[in-house]
């Protein structure tokens, strides 16, 4: 080949095997890229967790691990569930009106976000950047949190404040309400968590 | 290609053994290039230890972490026990994981003060725009290696703060919570998590590093280190061709650089042994409990070097959204009436702002305040292309450019102050005006440094013989 000249053919097949050899160095990201999700084994752990609720006393929280992550369930007190009512205008999303389909299922969709009034079941984790909020039962006034405080949960994180059904507080980082995971009563004092009869 | 060189049959097997190298191997070469006839401006200051400082730690960390990696077990069962072991039973593995830890911290002291040095000296201008954005780039890679092997230990706030960090990455629109599943692992923080943190701490980031640290140096040596007074000594040569206010960097600054390395060591040295927690800025005391994802610390912050973007990080929310709004809708206006552009730009410009505010509404404000965490960051990388002051350093610009640099610094000390802290009201709002003035302080930059009067610059450098 002289200097001056461009031989089209050989040119033409060079472009076609760099292009093949461009498809092939893409399509060998694949399976690393897929490495990054999770093992079978992962996905394998969310099984449902068995749980007796008959020892909760009325104003008790207990705490259980479904798929990592902390579920509180807890017995709330007469005046608790009335508290509900006295916050409503304060909240965010009273309702559970937002992405209902992962944050409320259809039976605790309702202002104690529970299938029996007084147990609240849901997923301790903020929906803001993923800390666990605290118990803040006590009410009235005290450090960081208004001085008509109901009762509730606050994450200390970035300070957001949830009501005593997990229901997000106005002008808070967290946008949501917390999580209520699919869960379903075996016996009067059985609960399953992870799993609900649609399933 | 060089030439096959010849030395007499009787010259010193020494000068054999180099010529053998040399014909095969550019030794010499490269020596005299970067070492013994790489000219350097003859009046470094204080400020110019801080290159070869961050080089010396990423030494440190590369040599201490490959014996940690000897005893450290990266499973979520063994690994915060492991850590005490090193402390405990591994002979003298106290003192090697507390370099390990402490040389972090000390990375971003180093690393601070070097990319301080280069803003008030203006070693980012024109032709070292390179050298800036390679050095912007180890930034970046280091805080991503800081973050990954600040989870290693396994402690409650390595657990809950990446835990924060990567659920950061799912306020992303769309592809969010998918991203933060890829990058987790799993569907928490958990095994899968710090086994490839672990991996990416030990060697895909340190690879990425030193590539990084080569090319910053590469285009240093190519077009010369600046100097305090921001003028080129290339510029005045002797009848060899050599910089007049050069001095060669070896002997003359490997030298020098010992005395810095020896005072720095003096430092390291006492906190290592003295003061390793440093009052719990170095190491966290709530990292001293083992990871429980059932239970958040009542308080938690990220490492020191982290909270300025931290602060800024929880600066935005819904109520400062309407702040920036205010912002995009101003710079817009003024755009569109002031600037001296076509009148398409100017359509361009609106109707992107339009977009902006309109996807600003949209968006929750917590993705807003990923963005500017991470624009905190980006923008530096820019910073050749903002600056239009007439002169380069600091010593010739109008005086009230001095202020503003030295407001930006205790800006950024507040930020990180307030990041340190737990929310409060009065702390939210100052970030906010902290977030704005850094971010003006940046993007305003092509006015602001263009304006005030300018001091004669000097033909050659300022140097007193000593």
């Amino acid at each position: 080949m002289s200097d001056t000249t461009v031989d089209t053919d050989k040119r033409t097949w060079l472009i076609a095997s760099g292009c093949a050899g461009a498809v092939g160095g893409a399509a060998v990201a694949v399976p690393f890229i897929s490495a990054f999700s999770p093992s079978e084994r992962a996905k394998a752990a969310g099984a449902a967790v068995e749980v007796d609720i008959s020892a909760i006393k009325p104003g008790e929280k207990l705490t259980v691990e479904w798929r990592g992550k902390p579920v509180w369930i807890m017995r709330r007190t007469p005046e608790q569930i009335e508290a509900l009512n006295k916050v409503e205008s304060q909240l965010a999303d009273p309702e559970s009106k937002r992405n209902p389909a992962e944050l409320t299922p259809e039976y605790a969709r309702n202002q104690a976000r529970s299938i029996k009034p007084e147990i609240f079941v849901g997923v301790g984790i903020c929906s803001h950047l993923g800390c666990s909020p605290s118990d803040k039962f006590q009410t009235g006034p005290q450090p960081s949190l208004p001085d008509d405080w109901q009762g509730g949960f606050f994450c200390p994180c970035h300070g957001s404040t949830f009501d005593m059904a997990g229901r997000v507080y106005k002008n808070k980082p967290a946008p949501d309400n917390l999580e209520v995971p699919p869960h379903m009563y075996l016996s009067e004092t059985r609960l399953l968590i992870g799993e609900d009869k649609k399933a | 290609m060089a030439e096959f060189k010849d030395v007499p049959p009787n010259a010193p097997a020494a000068e054999k053994a180099l010529n053998w190298i040399d014909n095969r191997f550019p030794l010499s070469k490269l020596f005299k290039e970067h070492m013994s006839e790489y000219y350097a401006p003859k009046n470094f200051n204080f400020f110019y230890f801080f290159g070869v400082l961050s080089l010396l730690v990423l030494v440190i960390q590369i040599l201490t972490g490959i014996f940690l990696v000897m005893h450290y077990k990266p499973d979520a069962d063994e690994a915060f026990a492991s850590v005490e072991y090193i402390m405990r039973d591994v002979p003298w593995g106290w003192l090697i994981r507390y370099m390990h830890s402490t040389g972090a911290s000390a990375f971003f002291v180093v690393v601070y003060l070097h990319m301080f040095r280069g803003l008030i000296y203006g070693s980012y201008r024109k032709p070292r725009e390179l050298v800036w954005v390679f050095g912007c780039a180890i930034f970046l890679a280091l805080m991503g290696e800081a973050f990954m092997g600040y989870l290693l230990p396994w402690g409650q706030m390595s657990y809950w703060g990446a835990q924060v960090i990567v659920n950061l990455f799912s306020a992303i629109p769309f592809i969010g919570p998918d991203l933060a599943l890829l990058i987790r692992g799993d569907y928490v923080v958990g095994d899968a998590t710090l086994n490839r943190f672990f991996s990416f701490h030990v060697i895909a980031v340190p690879l990425v590093l030193l590539g990084l640290v080569v090319a910053h140096i590469i285009a240093l040596h190519e077009v010369g280190s600046n100097n305090p007074d921001g003028v080129e000594i290339k510029d005045k040569k002797d009848a060899n061709g050599k910089p007049l206010d050069g001095i060669p960097f070896h002997p003359y600054y490997s030298v020098h650089d010992l005395m810095g390395v020896i005072g720095f060591l003096l430092v390291f040295c006492a906190i290592i042994f003295f003061a390793p927690e440093f009052g719990g800025y170095f190491l966290e005391y709530n990292n001293f409990i083992p990871a429980d994802p059932l239970k958040t610390p009542l308080h938690i912050a990220p490492v020191w070097y982290f909270t300025p973007y931290y602060s800024m990080l929880r600066a935005i929310t819904s109520e400062m959204m309407y702040g920036l709004i205010l912002c995009v809708l101003v710079a817009a206006y003024l755009g569109a009436t002031r600037a001296n552009i076509s009148n398409f730009l100017k359509v361009v410009v609106v109707g992107s702002a339009v977009a902006l505010v309109l996807m600003m509404l949209s968006i929750d404000a917590k993705f807003w305040g990923v963005v500017v965490m991470g624009g905190a960051v980006v923008i530096l990388f820019f910073l050749p292309w903002l600056d239009n002051c007439a002169v380069k350093s600091i010593r010739y610009r109008p005086d009230w450019h001095v202020w503003l640099y030295a407001i930006f610094v205790i800006n950024f000390f507040v930020l990180g102050y307030l990041g340190i802290q737990p929310p409060s009201a009065i702390g939210e709002r100052v970030s906010q005006l902290g977030t704005l003035f850094y971010f003006g302080f940046f993007l305003l930059m092509p006015w602001w440094s263009r304006m005030g009067e300018t001091k004669p610059v000097p033909d050659r450098v300022n140097f007193v013989a000593h």
